[in-house]
């Protein structure tokens, strides 16, 4: 079972992923440089966070361009699994491997907190670990993370079950005041229809040690070596 | 060369925090009278002499493909033809 890390120039948290699942998760885990053509062998695709081409014309718009994104397409295409978080979140929206888009935050500030977030579905091999209602808290990062879709679009999302994370307070409630960057529905995190791809904005691999004020975020990691192991 | 002039802006309808940003300070320094401010992006293209509904087409694919996103961004393209273009 690994993982391959997909590193764009300007991405800045691929190490922080390597770390997390080489070193607390304990599963094989190589980085794919963004020119490479294949993930190596890898049964997971992660497209870390970070500033791929930084930022340029939008978020995510010219690393969608680079050649292995064509991998990380067929990757999806044959229903394995692809995490994407924060800009590699923008990435795969732009790239259409998963719906919506995200725009400035409402606030037009770079918000960097810790969030809670509801999940809302465990269809998706990072979350089967993880009971629908269950909070976790991870951080966020992003100055464009206002997650958006048109109302006809959110309703399908809602009916296909492809919303899996919201932002929601401690206790689990969706308030207002816990959606700190203004996103459509509080939506976090969304899968696409298969449920194989998961962008979320929250950084699961900054909350992975108890050190960083939270382990939630190694669920997902460890959610998805044990659906591969099963 | 003849150059094409790309507008991106959110769509009607698509909250724009930027433009809303603006709006406020407009009205904050005491200009009375603005209802709205969108902000978008501005994009110049020099184009190889062509026939402009050639330019036209190409400057439209490329703005579903890259330059705007049509999710949330509406686009709009004028294209100047240059001096010696075909008349």
């Amino acid at each position: 079972m690994r993982f391959a890390v997909i590193v764009f120039p300007g991405s800045n948290c691929d190490h922080d992923c390597y770390h997390a699942i080489k070193h607390v998760v304990g599963a094989g885990v190589h980085f794919v440089w963004h020119k490479e053509r294949s993930l190596a062998g890898a049964d997971v695709a992660v497209v870390p966070g970070g500033f791929s081409y930084g930022d340029y014309l939008r978020a995510g718009a010219i690393a969608r361009f680079s050649p292995v994104m064509e991998a990380v397409r067929r990757h999806s295409a044959q229903g394995r699994p692809v995490l994407g978080i924060c800009n590699g979140f923008q990435i795969l929206t732009e790239a259409g491997l998963l719906p919506g888009a995200l725009r400035r935050n409402a606030s037009l500030r770079f918000i960097c907190d810790d969030v809670w977030l509801r999940c809302e579905s465990s269809r998706t091999p990072f979350t089967q670990g993880i009971e629908p209602g269950q909070v976790l808290k991870m951080p966020i990062a992003h100055g464009e993370g206002n997650f958006f879709c048109e109302p006809e679009a959110l309703a399908e999302l809602e009916a296909n079950g492809q919303i899996v994370f919201r932002y929601c307070d401690p206790g689990g409630q969706t308030t207002r005041a816990a959606n700190l960057n203004g996103s459509t529905a509080h939506i976090a995190g969304v899968c696409n229809r298969e449920g194989n791809v998961l962008g979320l904005m929250p950084h699961p691999e900054r909350a992975s040690e108890r050190d960083m004020g939270s382990e939630d975020g190694l669920r997902l990691f460890q959610s998805a070596l044990a659906v591969a192991a099963s | 060369m003849a150059k094409a002039v790309v507008y991106v802006t959110y769509k009607r309808g698509v909250l724009d925090p930027q433009g809303e940003a603006v709006r406020g300070a407009l009205s904050s320094l005491g200009f009375q009278g603005v209802a709205g401010v969108r902000v978008g992006k501005y994009i110049e293209i020099e184009l190889a002499n062509g026939r402009p509904e050639e330019q036209r087409a190409a400057v439209e694919k490329m703005c579903r493909e890259l330059l705007a996103n049509p999710v949330l961004e509406d686009f709009r393209i004028e294209i100047a033809p240059g001096p010696s273009a075909p008349k």
